[in-house]
């Protein structure tokens, strides 16, 4: 065979390997969560019960699943005016110039920052503001974590914002203003129903990193196994969940430990399909 | 008179105000973004200076004793984070290994084929790997590596894991960047009959060198800081090994470690100081190269 066929399968063969290695995660994350299903079937995902003593083992993970839910939503919607108020900075207030430049790379750097990293600012520098204000007595929970991951995700929320936002055709802007339009009604009238569908894109796509999220949220959400009451309320999230009780899980804990896995990364899935398919009609 | 112009004149006072103080609301909450970056900064540097001697890159994680100890004494904490630095290089540097060659070579074959439907595939399949929580990832490398192959917690297994998450970046730059080099380039080297995969390797990809090094430096910048797969993969080690099928350490792990451990706790602002600087020394590495060789045609 001569260099230039290997090449070509060599081309071909990568693909096929991440294609394989797709696969090889939904199939593994499957089987793994067999014997669980087996076990306690659909019931696992409304279930409210999760129990490690043995001989009473019982594992349900819908405390997680809400956990989860609720504090990336929560972070979501304490980081849109700030991510909303970024993308318009930069994408339509101040486009050059040192400010801005600036700004991008105070993002970029927020970007760069690991996740323990927010955590234990989260816990030594947030905590006690939080314990302060009265709103738990601990300082941990779901309210916490959830600042913690608005922070984490501003950057993601804001880039495809900020892209969109500069795209708008500057005739229409311009179209606008020529009416007498402020800047202000530009922004409402124009800019927003032009770009909006993206910058949407954009919170959907960091909603699916906030659902992923594991060692921040790990370090300050309290990790309680109960359906948190209220956002000052203890909680757990299904990434947070595996972090803890991994390590030292076997036989039925295990495979549903698998299978929260399992179901996080379906979640993620969805959303981010979700997202990218905004993004996908807007560029058609 | 005059009321209709004053009624208008008041509406648009009332409008011009109103795109002002929107104006200031944009200004304002886009800056108190910044604000947690410095805080975060101030706070690691605050506690963490103290700790960053010349034994602290050479010497391993103390233990809980020799902590207590020096705490008890009022002294700096003895020891370092070698372990964890050593332990940071080599998995990181196999999940280097394993994610380059694959994501530059798989970039290549999505730029070469854009139109393709198994491409279509691929690209869509990049995507939502670059979505998959890094703690599944960790599961996974649990499940292929841990559990089968090293029948234990290992080095390996955290780079396998890594190495997957690194790879949608490598590919998507790659890709991105070859798009744009002109087809103009690929056709003079193959009429002068240069084959194809020397046209490839020797003229197209290194006109695009800069644009997939950045991808790769960002990759690894992504995966240096993370903590959660390995925490189900390499476990962590109180000495240096070198030995990818046995438990290794990481920065990233030693600071779980010693948030955890009440005695060591002061050795997290140095190993997270550490770690943070690291980190954006590769993010400002891959900008300026962006900046400098940019793809120009």
């Amino acid at each position: 065979m001569n260099s230039e066929k290997i090449f070509r399968y060599l081309l071909i063969g990568s693909g096929v390997l991440i294609v394989l290695i797709a696969i090889g995660i939904v199939t593994t994350l499957f089987i793994g969560s067999i014997p669980s299903f087996k076990e306690f079937g659909f019931g696992f995902i409304y279930s409210t019960d999760w129990n490690p003593t043995q001989g009473r083992e019982s594992y349900g993970a819908l405390p997680f699943i809400i956990g989860t839910l609720v504090t990336s939503i929560l972070a979501l919607l304490i980081t849109f005016p700030f991510a909303f108020s970024i993308s318009l900075f930069l994408g339509e207030y101040f486009k050059n110039g040192k400010l801005p430049s600036f700004l991008r790379s105070v993002i970029d750097l927020l970007a760069g920052i690991p996740s323990v990293v927010y955590g234990l600012w989260g816990f030594y520098a947030l905590r006690p503001i939080i314990t302060d204000l009265g709103l738990n007595a601990q300082g941990f929970g779901i309210f916490t974590s959830s600042i913690v991951l608005a922070i984490m995700i501003i950057p993601y929320a804001s880039s495809l914002g900020s892209e969109v936002i500069s795209m708008v055709p500057g005739s229409l802007k311009e179209a606008a203003y020529s009416l007498g339009a402020t800047r202000f009604e530009v922004v409402k009238t124009v800019i927003i129903p032009n770009a909006g569908s993206g910058i949407f894109a954009g919170y959907i796509l960091a909603l699916g990193r906030a659902i992923g999220e594991t060692m921040a949220v790990t370090m300050l959400i309290g990790n309680s196994n109960k359906i948190p009451t209220g956002i000052f309320d203890l909680g757990n999230t299904m990434a947070s969940l595996i972090a803890n009780q991994f390590g030292e899980a076997d036989g039925l804990k295990y495979t549903s430990l698998v299978e929260i896995g399992l179901l996080l990364f379906v979640i993620t899935g969805i959303v981010n399909y979700i997202g990218k398919l905004i993004m996908k009609k807007l560029s058609a | 008179m005059n009321t209709s112009a004053q009624i208008s004149n008041a509406k648009l006072n009332r409008r011009l105000l109103k795109d002002k103080l929107f104006t200031y609301a944009i200004i304002l909450l886009a800056f108190l973004s910044s604000v947690p970056l410095f805080l975060i900064l101030f706070e690691l540097i605050k506690k963490g200076y103290r700790q960053i001697n010349i034994s602290f890159f050479y010497k391993v994680a103390p233990d809980t004793m020799e902590a207590m100890v020096a705490v008890k004494n009022n002294e700096i904490i003895p020891g370092g984070i070698a372990n964890g630095i050593v332990g940071t290089l080599i998995i990181v540097g196999m999940a280097s290994l394993i994610a380059i060659p694959v994501g530059i070579i798989c970039g290549m074959y999505l730029a070469e084929n854009s139109k393709g439907k198994f491409a279509g595939v691929v690209r869509f399949i990049v995507d939502m790997l670059q979505g998959v929580p890094s703690i599944v990832l960790g599961v996974i490398g649990y499940i292929w590596i841990v559990k089968p192959i090293t029948g234990g917690f290992s080095g390996l297994a955290g780079s396998v894991a890594l190495s997957i998450m690194m790879l949608p970046s490598i590919v998507r730059s790659t890709e991105e960047t070859l798009k744009m080099i002109p087809e103009t380039l690929k056709e003079a080297a193959l009429s002068l009959g240069v084959p194809y995969h020397k046209t490839m390797l020797r003229v197209v990809l290194p006109s695009g060198i800069s644009g997939i090094l950045t991808g790769v430096i960002l990759g690894i910048s992504r995966i240096a800081g993370e903590t959660a797969p390995l925490m189900l993969t390499a476990l962590g080690s109180a000495a240096i090994s070198t030995d990818i099928t046995e438990p290794s350490s990481a920065i990233p792990l030693l600071v779980w470690e010693f948030y955890n451990d009440p005695n060591l706790v002061d050795m997290i602002w140095s190993a997270s100081l550490f770690l943070l600087i690291l980190i954006l020394c590769l993010n400002l590495t891959a900008k300026a190269i962006a900046k400098r060789w940019k793809v120009q045609y």
